[in-house]
């Protein structure tokens, strides 16, 4: 397997990306780069092509127009190599719930071709950073919403890749769930060097040292800091220059 | 790749497959019920219409009940590999659909270790099945039972392929009563697996002709010969050939955006 492109190249880069469903353009000449171990929030409302660009990351949606490289490789023309290379958390629940925390872990590390000893070690030391060690043979549906999504995560980690995608991880999770799980996705990116691309349309998720990218009708209309993206505008809050940013395009 | 990921990735999927049908007890039940009624219920009441003369691979004059029973064996092996394949494409598995297809093994691998999955979920099936019919009476030679464990796989995947292709095919088959109504009936009463295909010859010609196409025929006729210790090879040939070329157009036509867009545009 070449490993050419190495451990600089940038974890994310999108080039050009055009993608349309039945006609209808979803996402619109997007082009974007996440450096290695970058905190990214994906900001737009509900049907700003978030969830799309995430299938075309993933290679559930094919033939887009454009180029998606993880860690240097090309999605579709190296894919086994990009995927490998994929951590994802899906908006809705991927966890088997009949099956336990340890038996779903353990399907995820043979479906990326590991021994059944290795996968059990990686789930365990996932599972121990995520304090719920002691609960490896809880079948899935008797943990929370908030317990779930942090499974995922540990699983979206497990075969340590570059890139972990979330996408609205939060949806259904109690307010303090949801702050826990925002300072998790940061302490990520510190310790463990991924990359992360959080997408939500909840703008209270976003802190203001934050990259954030708003994306619009699939058009990037902003990327920066979020702290600047309100000075850039006049305005005093990321709130308010979401708003603005939206609320221009509608006009 | 070197080999072993391959099989790590294909013992996943198939382990996964097998702890899921152990869980789902009430999916299990169900398959058992429907080829037992029909051989307790529909063939018990047939018995003194339908007596069946001698006829291949069987070496006596037999009851009714022994010649269904191959037939009710495709019709497990017909329910569970369309049930699974749809579920595949539709609802209630989109998602572990999602988490199998981010894996970095090629598409078409994980497709046919899926299918192998369904297939061998099946085999548990028509294995527990002729157990009763054994019980029941209902006895073929010892070594038939091991003959018919790779017919088993062939039919598995042929009709695991084709709800596959059908899926991806044809969106008005989203809901399993039409599945029923236009795939699994059509092909299991036009089959010879309720009666020899010399006697709907003396029913009806076009009915027969129908029959003697249907690739569920030979499918049924590949699995009766082999449990009763016999090749057929004919059905052998034709059922292979069929299971694959389903399957090599239900990989090519299978396409994971579908169903899944219209769900979600977010």
């Amino acid at each position: 397997m070449s490993e050419v492109p190495g451990e600089t190249a940038p974890a994310l880069e999108v080039d050009g990306l055009s993608f349309a469903y039945d006609a209808k353009p979803v996402l619109e000449a997007l082009s974007l780069a996440i450096a290695a171990g970058e905190f990214v929030v994906l900001l737009g409302p509900n049907g700003a092509g978030k969830t799309t660009l995430f299938s075309l990351i993933t290679r559930l949606h094919d033939a887009p127009r454009g180029e998606i490289r993880i860690g240097g490789f090309d999605v579709r023309r190296q894919a086994v190599q990009a995927h490998a290379r994929i951590g994802v958390v899906f908006q809705q629940p991927t966890l088997d719930p009949d099956l336990s925390v340890a038996q779903n872990l353990a399907y995820h590390g043979a479906l990326h071709g590991m021994s059944r000893r290795e996968a059990d070690s990686r789930a365990e030391a996932q599972l121990v950073r995520i304090g719920l060690a002691e609960q490896r043979r809880t079948r899935v549906r008797r943990l929370s919403g908030g317990q779930r999504r942090r499974v995922e995560i540990a699983r979206g980690l497990m075969h340590t890749p570059r890139l972990l995608l979330l996408d609205e991880p939060t949806v259904g999770l109690d307010i303090a769930s949801r702050r826990d799980l925002v300072e998790h996705a940061h302490q990520l990116c510190a310790e463990e060097g991924v990359a992360v691309l959080w997408a939500t349309h909840l703008i209270d998720e976003v802190r203001p040292g934050d990259r954030v990218l708003v994306l619009h009708r699939g058009r990037l209309l902003a990327d920066g800091p979020a702290d600047a993206l309100g000075e850039r505008l006049g305005v005093d809050s990321l709130g308010e220059a979401f708003d603005r940013l939206v609320g221009e395009e509608r006009a | 790749m070197r080999p072993m990921p391959w099989l790590h990735c294909l013992r996943g999927v198939v382990g996964r497959e097998l702890l899921r049908f152990l869980h789902q007890r009430s999916r299990f039940l169900a398959a058992l019920v429907r080829p037992l009624v029909w051989l307790f219920v529909f063939a018990t009441g047939f018995r003194m219409a339908l007596g069946v003369a001698m006829t291949e691979p069987y070496q006596t004059y037999i009851l009714y009940e022994v010649y269904i029973v191959p037939g009710l064996v495709g019709m497990i092996q017909l329910f569970n590999g369309m049930q699974s394949s749809l579920s595949m494409v539709y609802d209630r598995e989109m998602g572990s659909m999602r988490v199998l297809l981010v894996s970095p093994f090629p598409r078409w691998y994980l497709l046919v270790c899926k299918l192998l999955a369904s297939t061998l979920v099946s085999v548990v099936q028509v294995y527990v099945f002729l157990a009763i019919a054994w019980v029941y009476g209902i006895q073929a030679p010892a070594l038939g039972y091991f003959y018919l464990l790779p017919a088993l796989l062939v039919t598995g995947f042929m009709v695991g392929a084709l709800g596959l292709l059908l899926s991806s095919l044809i969106r008005q088959l989203e809901n399993f009563a039409g599945v029923m109504n236009f795939v699994i009936f059509p092909m299991f009463f036009l089959s010879s697996a309720l009666y020899p295909l010399w006697r709907i010859r003396e029913g009806s010609y076009l009915v027969y002709q129908i029959a003697a196409l249907n690739p569920f025929t030979h499918a049924v006729e590949m699995i009766r010969f082999a449990l009763y210790e016999r090749f057929n090879a004919e059905a052998v040939t034709i059922s292979v050939t069929v299971a694959a070329v389903l399957l090599a157009l239900a990989i090519l036509g299978y396409n994971p955006s579908r169903g899944m867009m219209a769900r979600k545009g977010g």
